[in-house]
C-alpha cells in the first residue's frame, strides 16, 4: 500500500504546484490580459494616429505589436488601468501620500538629486535653481472606471447605431469588386464615434487667430454628418492658437516688412534652395536664427513638419540606434520611420527609462548580430505639445555626454516661448547650445509665420545642406514668410531698439503661471510643468472633451479638445494655449468661465491641497 | 470503513518498516521535491556581465560622428542666389538672365493681382496661421480654395496641404499600408518616394512609361493572389504615376494605364505637380490632355509650388477618397496650415487661370518650340514630351564618370547664367531609388518669344562646345 500512497501523494503535490503556478502566472499577466482584451476592442487605429514603433521592421505582425505596445506604455504611465504598486513603486515613480490620498507625481523631484550626487566629474551641471514644477496627478479610480464604461458605452450604441441607419457618407462608385479602400473598424469608429464630437474640431476661423479669434458659425442638423455655415459669426477670446509672443499680427512692424518683401520678392520662387531657390531674405534668416539660438550655422526650411520627417533621414540610417520620447510628435516618429534605423521608446520625461535603454544599448549592441551601434541619438521635444511638460534637459545632457550619445531637441512649442530671452528651452535651463546636437524649431508658433529651422555647428549645417531632403527637392521659403520672421525675431532679441519683445515674454511667463496657478486652485488636474503655456486641462470621458468645449464656445472661450487615439483612451483633454497677448482681464474672464462649468460638468478631479490665498498675478515672477 | 483500513495500515506500515527506511523514502522525497523545483541551470547567467566590465564597455565605445565631412567646395553649399523676383527674367549672383530654371510655367511670378490679393489677406489674417487645420488654424480662405480647387478640377472634393512635398509624401500612407501592393514607375519624383517608404507596402517598380513592364509585373501579382486568394481578400494595389514626371519631361500613357487599372483593379494615384495648369485646354492636367473622364482616376494630387506660383499642395477626387486625408494625411493633420496670404495667391491664381484658358494654348506652343530649338542640339540628347514644360538634356557622349559629368553640365550651366540664360543642373541626392542620370533641367514659361527661344539653343550651342 505504502508506494500507492506515495505516488498519490505526489501527484497530489504536483498538482498543487501547477495549480500554483498557473495562479502566480495568472496575476502576473492579468495587466497584459487587460492589454490583450482591448487590443480586441481596439485594433490598430491607434498605430494609425500615433504610430510610434517600438522596434525595427522585422516582426511578424508588427501591427499588432505596435498597438500593444502603445498601450502597454500608455497604461504603464499614466498609471492609471494598472496601478497595481509593484508596477509603479520599481524606482520610476514615486508614491506620495498627500491627505491619505495616493498621488503619484513625475520623478522629476527625486531623480533629479539622485542623479546629480551621481555626476562623474563631479561637477554639478549647470543648472538655475528649479522649483519642482510639474505634476502628473494620477486620476481617481472612479473616474478611470467611467472612462472606460463611458467609452464601451459609445462603442456599443455605435454598434447599435450601425445595425439600423445607413452612414450618410459618400460612397465609392465605379470601383465594383475591388479590396476596400479603408479599414473597417476605422470607418466605423469615425461614422459612430468620432462623429457625435465632430463639430469641436475644425471650426473655420475669419481672422488673426490673436488673443480674440472670430469663429465662424455652422451648425448640424444630421448629428454631425453635415455642417452648413449660417453665415453668422462669434468673437471668442482664443486659447487655442500657438500664438505664444503674439505675433499674429495683421498689421504692425511684421506684417508691413512681410507685405514689403512680396513687392519685392514675390509670393514664392518657384524653385528648391539647391537649384534656384536661395534668395536674400533666406540667407538673412538663416544668419539671423544662428544669431538667436548662439550657433555657429542654422538652416531653414518652408515647413515646420517637413524639418523633422526630411531630415531626420539624412541624420540617421539603420545600423542607428533612436531613443525616442513616447509623447514625440508625428513628424520625430515619421522622420525616425523614414530613416530606417532602430528605434526605441523610452517613457515620457523618464530619465531612469531613458538610461536604462542607453546603457544597455551602448553595453549589449545591436540585436542578433551583436555589433556595436553605430550611433545613438536621442530625440526630444522642448515642451511636449500635449502634455505641458518641459524636457529634464540638464539630466538628458548629462546622460548623452555619459553615454556618447546625440541629442536631437524639437523646440516647436518652446523657441520663443520659454526662458528669458525667448532662447527656449536651453534658455530655461541655461544650458550651453553647443551641448545640443541638433537644435530644431518651428516657426509656426511663437513667431506667427511658418516653416521650420535646424542649427547647430557648421559641419553639421554643411551635411545638411548637401544631403537634406528637403534643400534638395522641396521648394524654397516664401519670402514674404520669411520676412514675418526675420522682423519678429528680431523684435525678440531687441534689435529694433525697443523692450518689446522682452515684455512679450515677461507677459507669457507671468499669464502662463498666473492661469496654471489658477486652475490648481480651482480643483481641476492640469498636467505639466508650471512655466509651460502649453495647459492640458484633464477631462477624462470622452464625451466630456466634446461637452466641454461646446460649452466654452458658447460662453465665448475657443478651445481645441484632445481624445482618443490622439491621446491615449484614458487621458481626454482640453488645451488651453496661452499667449503674450492675452491680458490679466481676459485670463480672468477665462478663469471664471472654467470654474463655472468645473462645477457643471464635474472637472474638480484633483485631489491634492488647493492654496487657499489669492493668487497674485506676476507674483512669482522668476525674471525680477 | 475502508479509509479507516486504510489508515490503519499506513500507521502500521509506518510503524513496522525499519527507521532507515522512513529516512531514506524522506531523502527520496526530497530529492525528487528538489529535482522538480530547483532553478535549472542557466549558462546565460555566467555570461552576465559584471558591473566593471559594464563600466569599461561603455567607456570604450566610441560612437561614429553625426554626420560626415562634406566637401567644402560642394555647389551645394554655395548656391546660386537669386535677388528680386523670379520672374521672366532672373537676376543670378548678378547675372540678369532669361529664366529657363524656375518652374513658372505660367509667368504668375510677379503678377500684380495675385500679389495684391496675398498683401489684402495679409493685412485681414497677419501671415501664419498658427495652428493645424484642425485647432483654429482652418481659415476661411482654406475652404474657398478648396471650393474653388474642387470646381476647377471639377471634382468632388479638395484637401490643401500646406507644402508641396509633403502632399503626395502624406497622401499615398494615408492609403496603403502594410501588406498592400503599389506598383510605380521608377522614374517617379523624391516625394513620391518617400511617401512609397512611409506606407511600407510592398513596391513593384515597373521601367519609365513601359506598359509591357507593367503588365507583366500585373500578371504575377494576379498569379500570386491565385494561389493565395485569401490574401489577394485583403491586399489593395495601387498605381502611382505621375502626369508630366519631374525626372524625365515625359507625360504618362494614362488611357493604357487606365485600361490597365480597370482591368487589374488598380487604384490610381496621379501627381500632376507639373502637368496641372499646364496640360490640358483648360490647364486640368493630363486627364484632360487625353479627354479621360477624371473618374476613372482615384485621386489627383498636386503641388501648388510651380505653375501657381505660391507655396503648398492640394488633392483631389471623389469624397469617399480624399475626405479620409481630413483624419490620415499626416502633413495634414499635424503640421499647421497653409498661411492664409498664400492660399489667396492661389485663389487669384485659379481666378486668371478660369479667366484666360489662351495662357495654356499659349504654353504647349511655347513647348513645342522649345522642344524643336533645343532638339536641334549637336552635343545634347533632349528627353521630355514636346508638350511638357520641362525638358532635359543629358549630354550626347557622357564621361564615364558620372561627378565629371555633373561637372561639366554644371560648368556648361555656368557658361550659360553669365551669357544671360538661366538653366541649371537637375538636383537629386544620393538616396534615390534609381539615381536618375544627370542633366540640364530646361522649363518653359509662356512668356518667351521666339527670338528669346532661338536664343537659348544659340547659347546652350555655344556653351556646350565651349566646355566640352
Amino acid at each position: 500500500m505504502t508506494p500507492v500512497w506515495i505516488l498519490s501523494d505526489y501527484y497530489n503535490n504536483i498538482n498543487c504546484c501547477i495549480s500554483f503556478n498557473i495562479l502566480q502566472l495568472l496575476k502576473k499577466n492579468l495587466i497584459f490580459l487587460k492589454i490583450h482584451v482591448f487590443l480586441f476592442a481596439v485594433p490598430n487605429l491607434s498605430s494609425r494616429l500615433r504610430f510610434q514603433s517600438s522596434s525595427s521592421d522585422m516582426t511578424p505582425n508588427p501591427r499588432l505589436r505596435r498597438s500593444r505596445y502603445i498601450f502597454a506604455s500608455n497604461m504603464a504611465a499614466n498609471g492609471a488601468v494598472c496601478s497595481s504598486k509593484t508596477k509603479l513603486q520599481d524606482g520610476r515613480c514615486v508614491v506620495k501620500e498627500v491627505n491619505g490620498v495616493r498621488n503619484i507625481f513625475s520623478e522629476q523631484v527625486e531623480y533629479s538629486k539622485l542623479l546629480e550626487t551621481k555626476d562623474s566629474n563631479g561637477v554639478p551641471p549647470k543648472k538655475k535653481p528649479v522649483r519642482s514644477k510639474e505634476s502628473f496627478e494620477e486620476v481617481p479610480l472612479y473616474t478611470a472606471v467611467m472612462t472606460y464604461l463611458g467609452f464601451y458605452l459609445l462603442m456599443f450604441l455605435g454598434y447599435f447605431n450601425q445595425l439600423f441607419f445607413t452612414p450618410k457618407v459618400a460612397m465609392e462608385k465605379n470601383r465594383e469588386g475591388y479590396v476596400p479602400l479603408f479599414d473597417r473598424f476605422e470607418s466605423f469608429y469615425l461614422r459612430y464615434v468620432y462623429r457625435r464630437v465632430r463639430d469641436c474640431w475644425n471650426q473655420p476661423i475669419c481672422s488673426v487667430p490673436g488673443a480674440e479669434i472670430v469663429l465662424k458659425d455652422r451648425i448640424t442638423k444630421d448629428y454631425g454628418w453635415t455642417f452648413e455655415y449660417t453665415g453668422t459669426f462669434t468673437k471668442c477670446l482664443n486659447l487655442g492658437s500657438y500664438n505664444y509672443l503674439g505675433f499674429a499680427e495683421a498689421d504692425g512692424p511684421c506684417a508691413d516688412a512681410a507685405a514689403e518683401a512680396i513687392e519685392m520678392y514675390g509670393c514664392a520662387m518657384c524653385s528648391t534652395v539647391q537649384e534656384l531657390g536661395t534668395h536674400p531674405l533666406v540667407v538673412e534668416l538663416e544668419r539671423t536664427t544662428a544669431k538667436f539660438l548662439g550657433t555657429e550655422d542654422a538652416i531653414v526650411f518652408g515647413m515646420g513638419f517637413a524639418t523633422n520627417s526630411l531630415n531626420l533621414p539624412s541624420l540617421v540610417s539603420p545600423g542607428c540606434l533612436v531613443l525616442s520620447d513616447e509623447k514625440n510628435h508625428a513628424s520625430l516618429i515619421l522622420g525616425l520611420r523614414l530613416s530606417g534605423a532602430t528605434i526605441k521608446v523610452f517613457r515620457h520625461n523618464n530619465m531612469l527609462s531613458l538610461e536604462k535603454l542607453l546603457r544597455d544599448a551602448v553595453i549589449y549592441g545591436q540585436p542578433r548580430t551583436r555589433r556595436p551601434w553605430k550611433k545613438i541619438l536621442i530625440v526630444v521635444e522642448g515642451v511636449f505639445s500635449m502634455e505641458g511638460s518641459i524636457v529634464h534637459l540638464p539630466d538628458i545632457i548629462r546622460l548623452k555626454k555619459k553615454y556618447k550619445a546625440y541629442l536631437y531637441l524639437d523646440e516647436a512649442h518652446s523657441i520663443g516661448a520659454l526662458g528669458e530671452n525667448g532662447r527656449g528651452v536651453l534658455d530655461y535651463y541655461g544650458c550651453d547650445p553647443n551641448d545640443v546636437d541638433i537644435l530644431m524649431g518651428t516657426f509656426t508658433k511663437s513667431f506667427g509665420s511658418a516653416g521650420g529651422y535646424i542649427a547647430g555647428s557648421k559641419r553639421l549645417i554643411d551635411h545638411l545642406r548637401v544631403n537634406s531632403h528637403a534643400a534638395c527637392y522641396a521648394s524654397a521659403m516664401s519670402p514674404p514668410i520669411a520676412q514675418q520672421i526675420i522682423t519678429s525675431m528680431k523684435i525678440i532679441m531687441g534689435e529694433d531698439g525697443t523692450l518689446e519683445g522682452k515684455k512679450r515674454i515677461i507677459q507669457l511667463a507671468r499669464n502662463a503661471r498666473y492661469f496654471r496657478r489658477r486652475l490648481k486652485q480651482i480643483g481641476v488636474i492640469i498636467y505639466g510643468n508650471d512655466d509651460s503655456p502649453v495647459v492640458p486641462l484633464l477631462v477624462y470621458m470622452f464625451s466630456k472633451i466634446g461637452a466641454v468645449v461646446r460649452t466654452l464656445r458658447t460662453r465665448n472661450i475657443a478651445t481645441v479638445g484632445v481624445g482618443f487615439p490622439a491621446t491615449p483612451l484614458m487621458e481626454g483633454r482640453i488645451r488651453f494655449c496661452i499667449s503674450a497677448s492675452h491680458t490679466k482681464e481676459q485670463l480672468d474672464k477665462a478663469l471664471e468661465v472654467i470654474e463655472e462649468i468645473s462645477d457643471t460638468l464635474g472637472l474638480r478631479y484633483s485631489q491634492l491641497p488647493r492654496f487657499k490665498g489669492e493668487v497674485v498675478y506676476g507674483s512669482d515672477d522668476e525674471s525680477q | 470503513m475502508a479509509t479507516q483500513w486504510v489508515l490503519l495500515e499506513v500507521f502500521q506500515a509506518l510503524n513496522e518498516v525499519p527507521f532507515y527506511h522512513i529516512f531514506l523514502e524522506v531523502g527520496l522525497l526530497m530529492w525528487i521535491l528538489w529535482l522538480i523545483f530547483h532553478k535549472s541551470y542557466n549558462p546565460k547567467e555566467l555570461e552576465q556581465l559584471t558591473d566593471f566590465e559594464k563600466e569599461k564597455l561603455i567607456e570604450e565605445w566610441t560612437p561614429e560622428p553625426l554626420v560626415g565631412n562634406v566637401a567644402q567646395n560642394h555647389p551645394s553649399l554655395k548656391p546660386r542666389m537669386v535677388s528680386g523676383k523670379a520672374g521672366k527674367f532672373i537676376n543670378v549672383d548678378g547675372h540678369y538672365c532669361l529664366n529657363m530654371a524656375t518652374h513658372n510655367y505660367l509667368g504668375f511670378v510677379g503678377n500684380k493681382d495675385i500679389e495684391e490679393s496675398a498683401i489684402k489677406t495679409l493685412q485681414k489674417y497677419g501671415v501664419g496661421s498658427c495652428g493645424p487645420r484642425g485647432f483654429y488654424g482652418t481659415v476661411d480662405v482654406h475652404l474657398d480654395l478648396e471650393d474653388r480647387l474642387t470646381e476647377f478640377m471639377k471634382m468632388e472634393e479638395a484637401v490643401v496641404y500646406s507644402y508641396g512635398f509633403s502632399t503626395i509624401a502624406s497622401a499615398i500612407p494615408a492609403y496603403a499600408k502594410r501588406g498592400d501592393v503599389i506598383f510605380v514607375d521608377e522614374n517617379v519624383n523624391f516625394a513620391i518616394q518617400k511617401g512609397l517608404d512611409a506606407s511600407r507596402s510592398k513596391i513593384r517598380f515597373f521601367k519609365h512609361n513601359d506598359m509591357v513592364d507593367l503588365e507583366r509585373l500585373l500578371m504575377d501579382q494576379a498569379a500570386l493572389d491565385k494561389k493565395n486568394p485569401k490574401k489577394a481578400q485583403v491586399t489593395r494595389r495601387f498605381l502611382i504615376v505621375e502626369g508630366i514626371y519631374m525626372n524625365s519631361g515625359n507625360i504618362c500613357p494614362l488611357p493604357e494605364l487606365v485600361e490597365l487599372r480597370k482591368k487589374y483593379r488598380l487604384r490610381i494615384f496621379v501627381d500632376e505637380s507639373i502637368s496641372f495648369a499646364t496640360l490640358g485646354d483648360h490647364g486640368r492636367g493630363v486627364t484632360e490632355y487625353y479627354n479621360i473622364p477624371r473618374e476613372e482616376v482615384d485621386m489627383i494630387s498636386c503641388s501648388m509650388e510651380w505653375s501657381m506660383a505660391t507655396i503648398g499642395g492640394f488633392c483631389v477626387g471623389s469624397s469617399f477618397v480624399v475626405e479620409h486625408q481630413r483624419l490620415s494625411g499626416l502633413g495634414y493633420c499635424f503640421s499647421a496650415s497653409l498661411p492664409p496670404l498664400l492660399a489667396a495667391a492661389a485663389i487669384t491664381s485659379l481666378d486668371i487661370m478660369e479667366k484666360d484658358p489662351t495662357l495654356f494654348k499659349k504654353l504647349q506652343q511655347q513647348c513645342q518650340l522649345v522642344h524643336k530649338a533645343l532638339s536641334t542640339l549637336p552635343l545634347f540628347i533632349l528627353q521630355g514630351d514636346p508638350d511638357s514644360p520641362v525638358k532635359h538634356l543629358y549630354l550626347r557622349n557622357p564621361p564615364n564618370c558620372t561627378n565629371h559629368e555633373f561637372n561639366l553640365l554644371s560648368k556648361i550651366a555656368d557658361f550659360c547664367i553669365e551669357h544671360g540664360i538661366a538653366v541649371v543642373t537637375a538636383a537629386y541626392l544620393q538616396t534615390e531609388k534609381f539615381t536618375p542620370r544627370n542633366s540640364i533641367r530646361v522649363t518653359v514659361n509662356n512668356m518667351l518669344t521666339g527670338d528669346e527661344i532661338n536664343n537659348v539653343a544659340v547659347v546652350l550651342e555655344k556653351a556646350s562646345s565651349e566646355v566640352l
